[in-house]
This record gives C-alpha cells, structure tokens and sequence, in this order.
C-alpha cells in the first residue's frame, strides 16, 4: 500500500508543531548529522529527550539513523517527508485568483 | 478536506476566445498580465519562460495547444529543487459563451509522493524500525 501525501504532510507538521522536535529538525539542516549527545550540547534539551524526540522522528521517517565514530549512532535529516509538506503548503500559496484579475484587466483595456 | 492535488478557476471574460488565446500563449501577452517579461515556443514538447522584475524567473514545458480551446504545460513546484521531476501540470480551457469567453484553469499535481518516501518508515517495517530503535535510544541512555 502507497502511503498517502496526506499522511506523510500530517506527520512532518505534527513534528513541527513541538518546539523541542522543531529545534532538532533545524540544528540538523543546519549542522548536518548530529549524535544525540552532540545536539544536547547544542541545545537547551536535555540528552534524554532528545533521544526520545530523535527515536520518534525516525519512526516518522523524518530523520534516519546511521553509524557513526566509536559506535555512535547519528542522525541525519530526511528531506523527502519535507518535500511533500512543502508541495502542501506550495498548493495553499499559489495564487491564481491575482494573475486572473490582471488577465482580464489586460483584456479589459 | 485534506491535501489540495488540484486547484480549480472559472472567470468570465467580455472578449472573444481567439484574444483570451494569444494573451494566454504570445510572449506578449505572457510578458503582459502574467510575468514583466516572457519567451515561448508553442507547441508540445516547445519551452517557454517568464521572467519578473524582482528577478524570479519560472520555466514551462508545453504540452498541448489545440488552438483556440486547450493550452496546457508543466512547471515546476515552488519550493522543491529545480530538476525535481515532480511539476504540476496547468490547463486553460477556453468556451465560447454568447458574450465572451469561458476560461477554466485547473492546476494538478501537488499531491505527488517521491519515490523515495516509499522506502523507509512507511514500508511494514515500522515496528522493527521503532524496536531498533528503542534498542539504540537505551544504548545512549546508558552510555
């Protein structure tokens, strides 16, 4: 079974809706692969919830865990499920309603 | 409810289709009401670009002109990565009424899914994923 676009922009706006989840997902695009240790140094979270946002991500598909030095596990930002939520909120934003206005202004003249 | 894949416009115009039809697919006319500035070569598979004073330029590839009824082409999803091959797809549809034109603009396409979205998380593997999972989030907790 496909999964919907409907469902995966659900799951990438709920992780964004959690301001904890939101300064993950950013200090990744940002800093690119982190382990949970390094992103609790570089956030105000504490270490064990960041593991626990960071486990719950993954599931969501929204970051991937991958192998790291000395047996670390890091994380990487997932840029698909993202992709999808930025075709939702590209159908909200395109406006069709101003170049139609202009269209019949143009043919009004 | 739900994820818009298609956006739909009716307007009425007081003209005729033949000149909804050349503002719709010259570059003049392009370069007019839609974009400050636009180039086109009408016919399917043919390219055409608009341009705007801030600089913002938008690529189309035109996929029917059946003159003076149906004008449709792709461009690509704002926001997503230029050679992304996910585009919407844009009709005008053009009916004469007894006092002008009916135009009808559809957009489709926004609810594509990449492929790769597929793969992970959403493959039947989520439970062994999220036990996986729970194993790494309590080697950290510990070490």
């Amino acid at each position: 079974m496909l999964p919907d676009a409907e469902a995966i922009a659900e799951q990438v706006f709920a992780a964004l809706a959690d301001p904890s989840r939101r300064a993950i997902l950013a200090a990744l695009a940002s800093g690119g692969p982190a382990t949970a240790t390094e992103l609790a140094g570089r956030l105000p979270i504490t270490r064990q919830a960041i593991a626990k946002h960071l486990a719950l991500l993954a599931v969501a598909g929204l970051v991937t865990a991958e192998p790291g030095e000395r047996r670390r596990v890091r994380y990487r930002l997932r840029s698909a499920p993202m992709q999808v939520a930025q075709q939702f909120l590209a159908a909200l934003a395109r406006d069709w309603d101003g170049p139609l206005e202009a269209l019949q202004e143009h043919l009004s003249r | 409810m739900g994820f818009p894949d298609r956006i739909e416009r009716v307007v009425e115009i007081a003209r005729p289709p033949a000149e909804v039809w050349a503002a719709l697919t010259t570059a003049r006319g392009l370069g007019s009401w839609f974009g400050n500035q636009a180039t086109i070569d009408l016919r399917p598979g043919g390219s055409a670009q608009m341009t705007w004073s801030d600089g913002h330029t938008v690529g189309m590839r035109i996929e029917r002109v059946e003159e003076p009824a149906v004008f449709g082409f792709t461009w690509p999803i704002f926001g997503l990565p230029d050679d992304d091959p996910r585009r919407t797809y844009v009709e005008f549809t053009l009916e004469a009424t007894g006092t002008g034109t009916r135009l009808t603009v559809t957009e489709s396409g926004f609810a594509q899914v990449p492929e790769d979205v597929h793969r992970t998380a959403f493959d039947g593997n989520t439970r062994g994923w999220a036990k996986e999972l729970g194993e790494l989030v309590d080697y950290l907790d510990v070490a």
